[in-house]
C-alpha cells in the first residue's frame, strides 16, 4: 500500500525537470507563437505544429527509448545514425531492384539492424571492448556501407512504403504511431517483466550484479539489440519520406541527439537507473525547441546555439549541486539586501 | 630501544598518525628501518600497513607524527618529492609502460637530453648499469612486455634503484612470481642490503618473511604491536601478535556445546575434490553437510576467498571435481551456482555485494530474481512482501523497502545482502567476512542468524580473521597457509590456539 505513493514520486523526480522545461517552451510558444497550438481536422486527419513536433521527431524519440537502456547499463551507442543509413540504403536498393513485397523490404533492414546491434553488444559484452571504441566502429563503417549501397544515394518511388512516414493511422501521422508502440512496448518489457531490474543493476554495479547471479553480458547484448533495432525503425522514416535513401546525411549527427534526449530525461551516463518517459520527454524538448526557432523565424544559424542554451540549463536545473548552490547564493543575496 | 640502534637508523617515524572519514588508520605508530637490513612490515587487512606505506611515499601526508631520514626530518607531499629524498617503492602491479625498450622505462621521465634531443647511449649506458647493481644481465632495447614478469619486476626495482634510493620499499613483490624467481629476488635483496640499502618487504607469505627478513614490525588496527628481530620470534607468536593477541591469553575453551552434531553421520552436501586454480589455490579437498557451518581459517592471501569463489563459480576450478550430493557439477558461472542453490556474500560488500542505487527491495530479490529468468517476474506485490518479511526477521534498520540501498549503514547493507541470499533459499551458503566493519549489535544478530539457519539444515561456508568468531560458530575449521590446506580441526580441536599453531605449521595439540 506504501509501495504506489513511493513509486509515482520517484517517477515523477525523475520526470520533473525535463517536463518543467518542456512546459515552459509550450508556454513560451502559447503566447507569443500564433497558430502553435491550432489543429485542424480535414479528412478525419490531424494537422497542427503539436503533431507535426512529434511526426518530425519521431526518428530521434526511437533512438533514444533505445539508447537509454544502453545508457543505462553504463554504455553509449555511436553507431544508431550509420544503422539508420544503412537501413534505409537496403530498403531502397531493394526497392529499386524491384523487389515487391513490403515484407521483404521492410524485414530485410530490420534484420540487418538487429544484427547491427548484435555486433555492437558482442564487441562490449563479450570481448570487453569500450563502448564508445566498439561502437565508433560501426558508426564509421556503417556509413561506409550504406555508401557502398547507394554509390551516395539513391532516388525511388514507392507509394506503400511511403507510408511509414507519410501514411495516417487513427488519424495522425503513422511515424507516430510507431513511437507509441515503440514506447509501451519497452515501457511494458522493462517494467512488467526483470529486463529493467537486470539493465539498471548491470548498469549500477556489474560486478555485484554478476556476483548476485546476472548474465552481464548477456544483458548487454539485448540492450544493445534491442538499439539496433530502433535505430533500423528510425532508419526507415525519413527513407521512405524523402523516397531517397542518402548514405551521407541519413541520421546524421541523431546519434548525439538522442543520447542529448537522454541525458536530459535524467538517466545518468554512468549507468544504473534509467527512465523511457524522462527520455521521450527529453527527445520531444528537443524538438520543439528546434521548431519553435523555425517558426518564430530565428536565423538559422543561431539554431543550434539556441538549443544548445535550453539543454545546458535543463542539465543545470537537473543536478543537486547546482541547486544548492544557487539557492545559497540566492539566500545570502537577499540576507545581504535586508542587512 | 637503545642509542646505538637509533643513531644508525636510516628512517625513523615517530608518534605518526593518520585518520580517514571515520577511521583512525594509524595511531601513534613508530617504525624504524636501520641501513643494511631487510625490515618485514607485518599485520592483516585494516592494520595500516599500506596507510603506513602511503605516508612514507608521499601518497597521504600524515595527521600528526615526525619523520626522520637520515639526519632530516622530512615530509613528501608526492611519491616524486619522496623519490628525489630517495624513498623508492615498487608495487604489487608492475607500474611501467610494457611497449617502451627496458632502457626507456628504466630511464623515463629522467633522460637527459642535448639540445631537446634524447641521449640514447647514456640512457642505455645508465638502464645498464642499474641492472648491473642487481646482477642482472639484459638487452636493455628490448621491448619490455617481452620479458616475463619476474624480469618486469626486476626492472622496475631497478628503475626504482636508479635514483639515489636509500629506502627501498617492496610491497608484495612475490606474488605473481614462482619459486625459482622469488629466490633470485631474495638473492637481490640481500646484495642490496649488503650495499647499506634499508628495504621494508611487505608480503602475505610468513615462510619469505623468515627467509629474507632481519626484523619485523606489526601492526594491528592501526596500532604499533611491536618490533621484533625476526630471528627470535617464533611463528606462532607472530601470527598471534598479527591477529592482535596474546598467545597467554587466549581463549582455550572449546566453544558452546549446543551445536548440532548430527551433520558428521549424513553424507556431505558438497565435497570438492582436489579441486585447484592457480594462482588462487593448490588442491584441496573439503566436505560440507547439510546442517554444518565449516570455517575455513587462515590468513589474508592464503586461499580462503579464493577457494570461495572457485565453489561459487566465479573463479571455475582448474582441476579436480566439485561434488554436489555425491554428483559431480559444473559450477561455471554464478548462475551455475545459484541454479544448484549456492548462495555467496562477498567480502567486499561494496565492490562485489551491493547495487548501491537500487532499493533495498530490489536488491534483496535480485539473486532470486536472477534464478528464476527474467520472464517470470515477481510482481511489485511479490517483491515488497518478500523485502517486508526479511526487514522484519533480520531486524533491518530502513524507512522504507524503496530506499536505495547505499543510504543504509555498513551492517544493514550486510544484513540486505544475507536476506538477498536467504531469499532464494540456497542449500548451501558461503559468508566472506560477513561481520567486517559492521557494528557489534549487528554482529551478534548475524552469528544468531547463522546457527538458527544451520538447525534448518542449511549448510554454511565462513570466512572470518576474527578467530573468536570463528571458533565460537564454526562445527569444523579448514586452515589454510600460503593457498593450500593444511589442517582440518575437528569440533573438538577447535580453539584459537589449534587454529593459529596450524597456521604457523607447528603441531596440532
Amino acid at each position: 500500500m506504501s509501495a504506489k505513493p513511493a513509486n509515482f514520486s520517484s517517477a515523477w523526480s525523475s520526470l520533473k525537470w525535463p517536463a518543467l522545461a518542456l512546459a515552459l517552451v509550450l508556454a513560451f510558444n502559447l503566447f507569443l507563437t500564433p497558430g502553435f497550438f491550432h489543429l485542424t481536422f480535414r479528412d478525419g486527419r490531424v494537422y497542427g505544429s503539436l503533431v507535426d513536433i512529434i511526426n518530425r521527431g519521431a526518428p530521434v524519440i526511437l533512438l533514444s527509448l533505445g539508447m537509454t537502456l544502453v545508457i543505462a547499463t553504463g554504455g553509449v551507442d555511436l553507431s544508431v545514425g550509420a544503422v539508420m543509413a544503412i537501413t534505409g540504403a537496403i530498403a531502397a536498393v531493394l526497392i529499386t531492384k524491384n523487389v515487391s513485397s513490403l515484407l521483404v523490404i521492410i524485414g530485410l533492414p530490420l534484420v540487418i539492424s538487429i544484427i547491427a546491434g548484435a555486433w555492437n553488444g558482442a564487441l562490449v559484452g563479450f570481448i570487453g571492448v569500450p563502448p564508445i571504441v566498439a561502437t565508433l566502429i560501426l558508426m564509421v563503417a556503417g556509413r561506409g556501407v550504406a555508401q557502398l549501397l547507394t554509390n551516395g544515394q539513391i532516388t525511388f518511388h514507392n507509394e506503400t512504403f511511403a507510408y511509414i512516414a507519410r501514411g495516417h493511422c487513427l488519424g495522425l501521422p503513422f511515424p507516430i504511431t510507431l513511437v507509441v508502440v515503440a514506447f509501451f512496448v519497452l515501457l511494458i518489457a522493462t517494467q512488467k517483466t526483470a529486463a529493467g531490474l537486470f539493465i539498471a543493476a548491470t548498469g549500477d554495479n556489474e560486478l555485484a550484479s554478476r556476483c548476485a547471479g546476472l548474465h552481464t553480458r548477456r544483458v548487454k547484448l539485448f540492450v544493445y539489440v534491442v538499439c539496433g533495432f530502433c535505430a533500423g525503425v528510425a532508419g526507415l522514416i525519413p527513407a521512405a519520406d524523402i523516397q531517397q535513401a542518402d548514405a551521407t546525411h541519413a541520421g546524421e549527427w541523431l546519434e548525439l541527439d538522442s543520447i542529448l534526449a537522454t541525458v536530459i530525461g535524467g538517466t545518468a551516463l554512468t549507468g544504473g537507473r534509467f527512465s523511457l518517459g524522462g527520455s521521450l520527454l527529453g527527445a520531444l524538448l528537443i524538438q520543439t525547441v528546434t521548431t519553435t526557432i523555425l517558426t518564430r523565424g530565428v536565423p538559422s544559424q543561431l539554431t543550434l546555439v539556441v538549443k544548445a542554451l535550453v539543454v545546458v540549463s535543463v542539465c543545470l536545473l537537473q543536478s543537486d549541486k547546482f541547486r544548492t548552490f544557487t539557492l545559497a547564493a540566492a539566500r545570502m543575496n537577499r540576507k545581504a539586501v535586508t542587512e | 630501544m637503545n642509542d646505538a640502534n637509533q643513531t644508525d637508523a636510516l628512517l625513523r617515524a615517530r608518534g605518526v598518525s593518520k585518520s580517514f572519514p571515520g577511521v583512525k588508520a594509524l595511531q601513534e605508530v613508530d617504525f624504524t628501518v636501520r641501513a643494511g637490513e631487510v625490515h618485514a612490515l607485518m599485520g592483516e587487512n585494516g592494520a595500516g600497513k599500506s596507510t603506513l606505506i602511503k605516508v612514507l611515499t608521499g601518497v597521504y601526508r600524515r595527521d600528526s607524527g615526525e619523520i626522520h631520514l637520515g639526519d632530516n626530518l622530512i615530509d613528501p607531499r608526492t611519491p616524486d618529492e619522496a623519490q628525489r629524498m630517495g624513498i623508492s617503492t615498487v608495487y604489487q602491479e608492475v607500474n611501467l609502460v610494457p611497449y617502451l625498450s627496458v632502457a626507456e622505462n628504466i630511464c623515463l621521465g629522467r633522460q637527459r637530453t642535448r639540445l631537446g634531443l634524447l641521449k640514447w647511449k647514456e640512457i642505455r649506458d645508465r638502464a645498464e648499469k642499474a641492472l648491473a647493481r642487481l646482477g642482472v644481465e639484459l638487452d636493455v632495447t628490448e621491448t619490455l612486455a617481452n620479458n616475463s614478469i619476474a624480469i618486469q619486476q626486476l626492472v622496475a626495482i631497478a628503475r626504482a634503484l636508479d635514483t639515489s634510493a636509500r629506502l627501498l620499499i617492496l610491497d608484495e613483490p612475490t606474488s605473481s612470481l614462482d619459486e625459482g624467481e622469488v629466490e633470485r629476488l631474495f638473492s637481490i635483496m640481500r646484495k642490496l642490503k649488503a650495499d647499506g640499502l634499508g628495504i621494508i618487504f611487505v608480503t602475505h607469505f610468513l615462510d619469505q618473511v623468515y627467509a629474507v627478513s632481519d626484523r619485523i614490525t606489526v601492526l594491528h588496527n592501526g596500532q604499533l604491536v611491536g618490533e621484533y628481530p625476526a630471528a627470535s620470534l617464533p611463528r606462532v607468536q607472530l601470527i598471534s601478535k598479527m591477529m592482535g593477541k596474546e598467545l597467554s591469553e587466549l581463549d582455550l575453551s572449546r566453544g558452546r556445546d549446543d551445536r548440532a552434531v548430527a551433520s558428521s553421520l549424513r553424507a556431505p552436501l558438497l565435497e570438492l575434490k582436489g579441486v585447484s586454480r592457480n594462482n588462487a589455490i593448490k588442491p584441496i579437498d573439503l566436505q560440507i553437510g547439510a546442517g554444518e557451518i565449516v570455517g575455513l581459517a587462515g590468513l589474508l592471501g592464503s586461499g580462503r576467498t579464493e577457494t570461495a569463489r572457485i565453489v561459487f563459480g566465479l573463479d571455475p576450478a582448474e582441476t579436480g571435481e566439485i561434488l554436489l550430493d555425491g554428483k559431480p557439477v559444473q559450477l561455471n558461472s554464478a548462475l551455475d551456482a545459484i541454479s544448484h542453490k549456492l548462495g555467496f556474500c562477498p567480502e567486499d560488500r561494496k565492490l562485489e555485494g551491493i547495487i548501491p542505487n537500487l532499493s533495498v527491495r530490489e536488491n534483496i530479490v535480485l539473486a532470486m530474481q536472477a534464478g528464476q529468468g527474467w520472464l517470470k517476474y515477481l510482481s511489485r506485490a511479490r517483491q515488497n512482501e518478500i523485502a517486508e518479511e526479511f526487514i522484519r526477521a533480520l531486524n533491518i534498520k530502513t524507512p522504507s523497502p524503496d530506499q536505495a540501498i547505499r543510504l543504509l549503514s555498513g551492517g544493514n547493507q550486510q544484513k540486505v545482502i544475507l536476506a538477498r541470499w536467504l531469499a532464494s533459499r540456497p542449500r548451501l551458503l558461503i559468508l566472506d567476512e560477513p561481520t567486517r566493519g559492521i557494528d557489534v549489535g549487528a554482529k551478534l544478530e548475524i552469528e544468531k542468524l547463522m546457527a538458527k539457519l544451520t538447525t534448518e539444515g542449511m549448510a554454511i561456508l565462513f570466512i572470518s580473521s576474527d578467530l573468536e568468531e570463528m571458533v565460537r560458530n564454526s562445527h569444523r575449521v579448514a586452515v589454510l597457509r600460503d593457498r593450500q590446506k593444511v589442517a582440518e580441526l575437528s569440533r573438538e580441536q577447535i580453539s584459537e590456539a589449534n587454529i593459529m599453531h596450524a597456521i604457523a605449521a607447528t603441531e596440532v595439540k
